[in-house]
């Protein structure tokens, strides 16, 4: 065919698309967006189907069998943990104006430079392989189609390179119009997703003429396949399968879904709405089913037509209807994948050149006075020369590539080096937005340790194959020590080529991440982006309207800062939109701190956080919060709510005690009240009777008191108002003490108590007239719970850097339900049928607060013949730090 | 006529004691109970006209005690007094939907009390 045909085919293609990519954004000016929807979005995502899907599946398919299919599968499994982690990930980035994975991954480890630095270099040297795959496929695809023989080597012959020129200019109007990066491109979503309609038409279209019009449909294909050897081998997956191969595509295409740069674009910076995802999770799958049904039976039809390798396989969608003569179809199959790999270019240039221009160029251009100065807008005119220098220096470098290397290898074996490239975004990235742990150590240690094994296991190997580095390492080693063999590190000999890297650098980087994290101590940034990231569902209201910075920037500073990046006007409008909505006086010389906050994310969208970051703590002369501040702050909100339930909580509790307490106090006092009302109302009472019901008042009103004093006291234990007056006591005798304050009640039921000491001398560090208080409460319990005549056995013993003291009695026990509430304020174990015991409820509450005010413990059991026992224990030597006595 | 006869049920001796000697001074004939099994015993043998009853007892509490005598067939028509500190508007609430023609607050009146009591066994 003609090549100038299909020249001006591709070139009407392009301007084609041009328009569709105008319209969009003329009616997003307008005010109504065209692709706010969740189709739109979905289909943009199909730009992960790239050449590489469209002529290199089908290649894939023809020699390596049905393990083409893991590049679909990854995706799909994805796409059921889009809500919560692509959501997430939207999320943050949309809150902190997040406009690439490098800003994504530098801006959760406090808006590090390093860590934008190495992201950015190891996804430009990761990716433009990708980008040179697709310059491959237009070359090869136009030769097959245009009858030339072979890619010339001389450039300016080159057809490919013009059409490159093409679509670098397309990308240069389309991708730097507006300066704010996190700003969305809706002409070049709309466009791409019109792409993304005309290459799956395309490929169906290659898949029913091949079926249906060179051969009688799927089961004809089938049974021409099976009735060949070496095909039927392919489809077998017997034990000679690889089935490592098949998981390690599995898990890189799984993460390339949200890592590769192009992806991160699409799913992320330009997404309008989460709730899209939720149709994009079907959709895009759906999608993706489609766009494989033909691949099968292209690839066997190839085969069955060129048998023995004797056709190049990646080429069999065009080569096939081509060789039947059918032009217009070719032509319309070759747009399909020109759309495929245009797509892929233009939105992979646009990721890459967003990292480039705000991660090293413009922190290396704002380094200087010079520019940092300028407050007249014309920094906005350099942000937009830096990015079209930038898209020319990835597309340069994706053509050069493709000159030197990519001749030699097939199309899917140079995706998935740069699949492996991302694959190494992943702990830093999923690790970052799960755990607050992670620090910018542990995130530079583990992408700088997984990106050199990628680096000498993958890209160096394939830099050899290529004829550009000495071949001899890739046999001997690295410095010819055989364990440094760049595919068998340490003699792992098992794995092909890709899984072994996978596997060495995915360890190397995870191992290290979590390690080094683990093991650094984290700044203020890394902290506070740590709760913002990981939190960021519970916390996006305090992300927004709380500011990192005190209050002493300087406004006018601050407009003219962001002046120099939107012009005047535009700096005007934003600073007092977001003051009118916040209430915040523009003023004053002083900026409010959200307005540091705000003028910083704006920034970030324009030249990165961590570029933003610098300037404005340096122009606005702002201080940053100290780490307590922040934490605070962060936690302040979430605290809040916490501490109102607790406030609830405490208040019904308080409410339930008091009821109690008073219910308590009216026991005595009804007595008191009808007592002595009827001693007054009966003045004919005999005199015994009379002295009867007034010794009970007295009774009761000593119980009153003692009721009240008990009540007081636990409220003082517990409210921690009390301090604690320790001094060294003897223990044996402060025990000797109390059996002598409770004898008179032992006596009265005529029992024995039995004291053992572990030795004549314990000395114990506590308040001895608390403690003193506790053993009588238990005493007096154990008596009161004695059968008559019994025997209450006490023991003290010294342990090794404790007492402990125990008192078991010979009544009926603790009932078993019982035993964890009995130290319950006013708890009573039901079912005594004795009649009621005296004493204020209070006994064992307080007994239990006094000795943990001690740090000891205490705790009841029932003894080995039936009886109650209480131990408690002390430390030997007080604990003073613990509670502050 | 034989002294109406009141079974006086109350965990707490003090009022028992006070109780007994308010109802037997007003002509009736008093028996007491410590405990709820107590009073469930002697509602059965005595059969008695009133019941003052404590709810909060160690054994079997007073609601539960009123609804077995309102239950029963025979003992029905016995009149409830409860007389107890648990003071909430449900509880009370409670006490009444069981079948208690009264249900007073500790601390009590006596004066106030034995003028109720009377007029329930008019």
């Amino acid at each position: 065919m003609n090549s100038w045909i299909i020249a001006g085919t591709a070139l009407g293609y392009l301007i084609l698309l041009s328009i569709i990519a105008w319209l969009a954004e003329a009616s997003r000016k307008k005010g109504k967006s065209r692709i706010n929807n969740s189709t739109v979005y979905a289909l943009s995502m199909a730009v992960y189907c790239t050449a590489w899907t469209y002529y290199g599946s089908v290649g894939r398919a023809a020699t390596n069998g049905l393990d083409f299919l893991t590049i679909y599968l990854g995706p799909t499994i994805m796409c059921a943990l889009f809500w919560p982690v692509l959501r997430k990930i939207i999320r943050i980035c949309r809150t902190q104006r997040i406009n690439s994975i490098a800003d994504l991954i530098s801006t959760r480890y406090g808006k590090n430079f390093s860590l934008a630095v190495i992201v950015t270099i190891f996804c430009v040297l990761g990716v433009i392989p990708y980008i040179a795959l697709q310059l491959k496929a237009i070359s090869t695809s136009f030769d097959l189609l245009a009858g030339n023989n072979s890619a010339t080597n001389s450039i300016w012959k080159d057809s490919n390179f013009y059409g490159t020129l093409l679509l670098t200019a397309f990308i240069l109007y389309f991708g730097t119009r507006s300066v704010d990066a996190s700003e969305k491109h809706e002409g070049l979503v709309a466009a791409i997703a019109f792409e993304s309609v005309i290459k799956l038409i395309a490929f169906l279209a290659a898949g029913i003429f091949i079926t249906y019009g060179m051969f009688d449909g799927f089961t004809d294909i089938f049974k021409l396949a099976s009735q060949n050897d070496q095909l039927n081998k392919l489809y077998v997956l017997d034990e000679s399968s690889s089935n490592t191969s098949w998981f390690s595509m599995l898990v890189l295409s799984l993460f390339a879904i949200i890592f590769l740069p192009r992806q991160f674009q699409v799913n992320v910076v330009e997404n309008l709405n989460e709730k899209h995802l939720n149709k994009a999770a079907w959709l895009f799958p759906l999608y993706l089913f489609i766009i494989n049904l033909f691949v099968l039976p292209i690839a066997l039809g190839g085969s069955i037509l060129y048998p023995n390798n004797s056709g190049n396989a990646d080429l069999f969608v065009l080569g096939l209807p081509l060789s039947q003569g059918q032009y217009a179809l070719s032509l319309f199959i070759f747009i399909g994948g020109f759309s495929a790999a245009t797509g892929m270019i233009i939105v992979e240039t646009i990721a890459l050149t967003t990292m480039i221009s705000n991660n090293l160029a413009m922190p290396l251009l704002l380094s200087g006075r010079y520019l940092q100065n300028r407050s007249d807008g014309s920094l906005r005119i350099i942000v937009l020369w830096v990015r079209r220098c930038s898209i020319i220096l990835v597309i340069g470098l994706a053509l050069l590539y493709d000159k030197a290397v990519a001749q030699q290898y097939s199309l899917v074996s140079i995706g998935l080096v740069s699949f492996a490239a991302v694959a190494q975004l992943a702990p830093a990235v999923l690790g970052g937005i799960y755990w607050k742990g992670a620090s910018k150590n542990g995130a530079l240690a583990g992408l700088t340790a997984g990106f050199l094994c990628w680096m000498l296991t993958l890209l160096f190997p394939s830099l050899a194959g290529a004829g550009l580095l000495n071949t001899d390492f890739i046999e001997t080693g690295f410095f010819g020590q055989s364990w440094l063999k760049p595919t068998a590190l340490l003699g792992l000999q098992s794995l092909d080529p890709v899984s072994h890297s996978l596997f060495w650098s995915l360890l190397l980087n995870t191992g290290l991440f979590v390690l080094v994290s683990i093991r650094s101590r984290k700044g203020i940034q890394e902290i506070y982006q740590g709760e913002v990231f990981v939190d960021v569902f519970k916390k996006e209201n305090t992300i927004k309207e709380r500011a990192v910075w005190k209050d002493n920037a300087s406004l006018p500073a601050l407009r003219s800062l962001l002046q120099n990046f939107t012009g005047p006007e535009k700096a005007g409008n934003l600073l007092e939109k977001y003051a009118q909505q916040h209430q915040i006086s523009l003023e004053s010389p002083k900026a409010d701190p959200r307005l540091v906050t705000f003028t910083e994310k704006i920034l970030a969208g324009i030249i990165g956080s961590a570029s933003a970051h610098i300037l404005v703590s340096r122009v606005a002369h702002a201080e940053e919060l100290s780490m307590e501040e922040v934490i605070n702050m962060l936690r302040e909100s979430q605290e809040i709510r916490e501490l109102n339930r607790q406030l609830i909580e405490m208040d019904e509790l308080k409410d339930e005690f008091l009821y109690t307490v008073t219910h308590e106090l009216r026991t005595p006092l009804t007595s008191i009240r009808a007592l002595t009302e009827l001693v007054h109302d009966n003045q004919d009472m005999p005199p015994e009777q009379k002295l009867q019901f007034l010794s009970a008042v007295i009774r009761e009103s000593e119980r009153l008191s003692f009721l009240i004093t008990q009540v007081l006291n636990l409220e003082r234990y517990e409210s921690g108002k009390h301090v604690l007056q320790y001094s060294s006591i003897h223990l044996n005798e402060l025990i000797s003490k109390v059996m002598e304050a409770v004898l008179p009640l032992s006596r009265e039921k005529n029992l024995t108590i039995k004291p053992t000491y572990s030795s004549p001398e314990i000395i114990v560090d506590c308040d001895p007239h608390l403690i003193h208080q506790v053993l009588y409460n238990l005493l007096t319990n154990a008596i009161k719970f004695s059968p008559k005549n019994g025997l209450i056995s006490l023991s003290a013993k010294k342990e090794d850097q404790l007492i402990s003291v125990t008192i078991t009695d010979e009544g009926k026990g603790i009932p078993p339900e019982s035993i964890d509430l009995i130290f319950d304020k006013f708890y009573q174990a039901p079912n005594q049928t004795l009649t009621k015991p005296e004493g204020s409820g209070l006994g064992l509450a307080i007994s239990r607060k006094i000795i943990e005010l001690h740090n000891g413990k205490i705790h009841a059991s029932n003894g080995t013949k039936g009886g109650a026992r209480f131990i408690f224990t002390l430390p030997i030597v007080a604990n003073f730090n613990s509670n502050g006595s | 006529m034989a002294a109406k006869k009141i079974l006086v049920v109350d965990d707490d001796p003090y009022i028992l004691m006070s109780l007994e000697f308010l109802m037997q001074k007003n002509g009736y004939e008093v028996i007491v109970a410590r405990n709820g099994r107590e009073a469930l015993d002697l509602v059965n043998e005595e059969k008695p006209e009133l019941v003052i009853l404590d709810i909060m007892m160690p054994d079997v509490d007073g609601f539960a005690i009123c609804k077995v005598i309102k239950e029963d067939p025979v003992l029905k028509n016995i009149i409830i007094v409860f007389l107890s500190a648990k003071t909430r508007e449900s509880d009370q609430k409670k006490g009444i939907e069981l079948g208690a023609a009264l249900y007073v607050f500790k601390p009590f009146s006596t004066r106030t009390l034995i003028k109720e009591i009377n007029q329930l066994l008019e």
